[in-house]
């Protein structure tokens, strides 16, 4: 463990990312306590420039503050990420390692499945599920999640295949442990690696695929996220840069920094750059 | 008779924090135009860095701390990069323990072999082409097989035209780590003669790395024993093997296996298991849920065998003669096409579920690979209490129970807490043996279970095998490819070869007068007969 930290801690790009990320979190998490009017309120002219009195990132087309709605838009974009991403890795985990530990018919019917996920155009996919379940928090939670689990699946079923081979799962067989204990106990931990990696890129790329729902307009009407605040702001984009280029900003940096914690997981935790 | 290669007083150092500070230290070696030496030791020696040293090919991270390598009068360690590169191939080359590796799986060997031509001398693809040919042709291969691809080619073969490629440029010094360890003893025995006849028509120096004394004694001229990164004693073969003077050599000599003074038969008792007529095809391909053509392959063909309490049989053969599939077929980790397993009167062939889980406890089994067969995840007493927990004994007994069956195998209490990697090689073979003995079973597979340790490490864990046999009077079948080894253990053995018995018997009686053509070719390719066995 502690080998891990200090291989996981050693590159600059990871601690950035963790001090950006950490940084966005607590920004999120107390919106509530620092700005308790909530993200709708109006409260100036439309299109106050950034640095106006009381408007550090300016106002909106509506005269709403745009750091009160940066902050807010983290609160739904980490929820998206995280939640869907969470969904997302149980259900590959589940599937993949199903396949994987117990290979022939059932890995050729449940890979089959997976496939049929991933040939049909995700994002396309994804417009009509949320169209069909009313856009809303859950439904792109939902949608997301089911757009993104064949990537998991087909990590988790390979790293499956090549351990169930191993001697150390024959073993714990002969031993008379259930097939449900070895693969949770046994294969499972030493397949976390991978997962885990890939776990942490995806939450970056549901906060890009979230935002691009909500700029269509598909996003949870209740909530203000920084596609949606995007989205709002586009005839404007030409008289007020702020209003788009602050929320792009905003996703920029967050999918960065966790592509920068992904990456260095993937170092700390891949056996193959390991010296 | 001039040196060719003087090292004097080598070190390579190793990176801080390492168990050692010297990968090698003040090693100092020569070998003499037109001979073999043999480097010997176990894992960890510093054989491999040294030999790799004297190519110029040390990892990253390992230097050269000091000393000094001559070749033919000149130094060259530490001469720049395309010097090295000049002399490798043309005056050093080299070749490996798994010729699979050291082969470009999509390249035809042919193109690499004249690849490796045409980077030293200007000669065109056919003149090149026409070399490698006749090369192949002198390694005993035929000049069609320049157009295989290495997956199509046999291990022996891959390691033919290994040597073919380390010839082609007709270097003064060949360096050899450890080319035959991978191959069946058969095999070995014609490669290390081909080794030996192009040695003396070339006249090339040979430096002959192995963990093997069988090897040393049939090949080299000159040998020099290493432990921890020296050199113990060296010397001419006759000098060393027949009158060792450092005690860790004498230690070594006498670690390896003879192949006489087996245990005498059991008197016949009814068996514990008795195996009639298993025969298992392994079908490949299928395609999508099997409906596409499939490929056969029969690896077991009605084989039977009976063990009582008490009694280690032996199952002898090389890769490929179905051991290791009898004995998943036996514990069912493999499924059995036809025939009878019975276990005190049951039949597990045709067991499942409940009954199989239940009879599978009774016989446990032991894994060849120190490595892999230890989840590296759990901890020691986790790995040990894993089977007494599966059948819903209770953790504290089991616990109690783990640190009396670690002392039996040879192991302190202490390791419980810890992870498997913390141990070496033969600890953990003693923890896998724990795993197993911790349900009280009946009968033990052991699965190659020395195959992948040192020779004196080998020997302390066939004796605690042995031991433990007789203390629980437990049977056990001792699968393995290596004669000797089955000779220290077996009352009985049975040869297998390509899926079926070739002959069975007691192991003293096999052993010295094999009835079947096959075991005398197995029993005449073992190395080192000669002087080992006097």
């Amino acid at each position: 463990m502690k080998d891990f930290l200090v291989r996981f801690l050693a590159r600059p790009q990871t601690l950035i990312g963790l001090l950006v990320f950490a940084a966005i979190v607590v920004l999120a998490l107390g919106a509530p306590l620092l700005f308790p009017r909530g993200p709708f309120t109006i409260v100036g002219m439309p299109l106050l420039a950034p640095g106006s009195p009381g408007l550090p990132a300016g106002s909106d087309v509506l005269g709403r503050d745009m750091l009160v709605g940066l902050i807010y838009g983290a609160r739904v974009s980490l929820l998206v990420g995280i939640a869907s991403t969470c969904c997302s890795v149980g259900i590959g985990v589940l599937l993949g390692a199903v396949a994987g530990y117990y290979g022939g018919a059932v890995d050729d019917v449940l890979m089959r499945i997976t496939e049929f996920f991933q040939i049909i155009p995700a994002f396309v996919l994804l417009m009509v599920l949320v169209a069909f379940l009313q856009p809303s928090l859950f439904s792109t939670v939902v949608g997301i999640a089911l757009i993104t689990w064949p990537q998991v699946a087909r990590v988790v079923r390979g790293e499956f295949l090549a351990l169930r081979s191993r001697e150390f799962v024959q073993a714990a067989k002969l031993l008379g442990e259930s097939d449900l204990y070895i693969i949770f106990r046994q294969i499972l931990p030493n397949a976390l690696p991978p997962i885990v990696v890939v776990g942490s890129m995806m939450v970056g790329s549901a906060i890009l695929t979230e935002s691009a729902l909500s700029f269509l307009g598909l996003g949870d009407p209740n909530l203000r996220s920084w596609g949606s605040m995007i989205g709002a702001s586009r005839s404007a984009m030409w008289v007020a840069w702020w209003t788009t280029v602050l929320p792009g900003l905003a996703i920029m940096v967050t999918v960065l920094a966790l592509n920068f914690i992904g990456d260095g997981l993937n170092e700390a935790l891949s056996p193959r750059r390991r010296r | 008779m001039t040196a060719l290669v003087a090292i004097a007083g080598l070190s390579v150092a190793l990176p801080p924090g390492g168990d050692r500070p010297y990968a090698v230290r003040d090693v100092s070696l020569e070998i003499g135009t037109s001979e073999i030496v043999c480097i010997v030791g176990e894992s960890g020696s510093g054989k491999s860095v040294t030999a790799h040293a004297l190519m110029g090919l040390l990892p990253r991270g390992l230097d050269a701390a000091g000393g000094s390598i001559r070749f033919d009068g000149r130094e060259i360690l530490g001469q720049p990069a395309q010097d090295w590169r000049r002399m490798r191939g043309a005056e050093i080359a080299m070749i490996f323990q798994d010729p699979m590796a050291a082969l470009n799986p999509v390249v035809p060997v042919g193109r690499q072999i004249t690849e490796q031509i045409r980077a030293h001398r200007s000669i065109g693809e056919a003149a090149a082409m026409q070399q490698a040919g006749d090369l192949m042709v002198q390694m005993g291969l035929e000049a069609a097989h320049l157009h295989a691809f290495p997956h199509q080619l046999s291990g022996g073969q891959r390691q033919r035209v290994m040597i073919a490629m380390a010839l082609s440029l007709s270097p003064r010094l060949l360096i050899a780590d450890e080319p035959t360890t991978a191959l069946d003893v058969t095999t070995q025995a014609q490669i290390l003669d081909l080794i030996r006849t192009v040695q003396k028509e070339r006249q090339m120096s040979v430096l002959f790395i192995t963990h093997d004394f069988g090897v040393v004694s049939d090949l080299a001229d000159r040998v020099a024993v290493m432990r921890a990164g020296e050199v113990v004693e060296s010397g001419p073969v006759r000098q060393v093997l027949d009158d060792p003077r450092h005690p860790y050599t004498r230690a070594l000599i006498a670690a390896v296996p003879r192949l006489s003074g087996s245990p005498d038969p059991l008197p016949p008792h009814a068996p514990v298991l008795a195996v009639t007529g298993l025969s298992k095809v392994y079908r490949r391909g299928g395609g999508f849920l099997g409906l596409g053509a499939r490929r056969e392959t029969r690896a077991l063909d009605k084989v039977s065998l009976t063990l009582q309490r008490g009694e280690t049989l032996g199952i002898v053969g090389e890769s490929g003669s179905g051991k290791s599939t009898l004995a998943r077929c036996i514990i069912r980790l493999a499924d059995v096409d036809d025939g009878e397993i019975l276990f005190d009167g049951a039949d597990l062939a045709k067991m499942n579920g409940r009954g199989l889980r239940a009879c599978r406890k009774r016989i446990q089994m032991v894994f060849q690979d120190p490595f892999s067969s230890l989840n590296p995840r759990h901890t020691v007493s986790e790995i040990v209490t894993a089977g007494p927990r599966a059948h819903g004994e209770g953790a504290k007994e089991a616990l109690a129970r783990a640190a009396e069956m670690l002392a039996l195998v040879g192991l302190e209490a202490s390791a419980l807490p810890r992870y498997p990697h913390e141990f070496s090689g033969g600890q953990r073979q003693r923890i896998g043996l724990a795993r197993a003995l911790m349900l009280k079973p009946d009968v033990l597979i052991a699965d190659e279970p020395v195959s992948a340790l040192d020779v004196t490490v080998q020997a302390q864990v066939l004796e605690l095998l042995d031991r433990v046999r007789a203390h629980m009077n437990l049977a056990m079948l001792f699968i393995t490819h290596d004669m000797r080894v089955a000779a220290r253990i077996c009352h009985r053995v049975m040869v297998m070869r390509q899926g079926r018995v070739v002959e069975e018997g007691p192991a003293a009686t096999l052993f010295a007068a094999p009835k079947s053509d096959y075991t005398s070719q197995l029993l005449a390719a073992i190395p080192g007969q000669s002087r080992l066995e006097a």
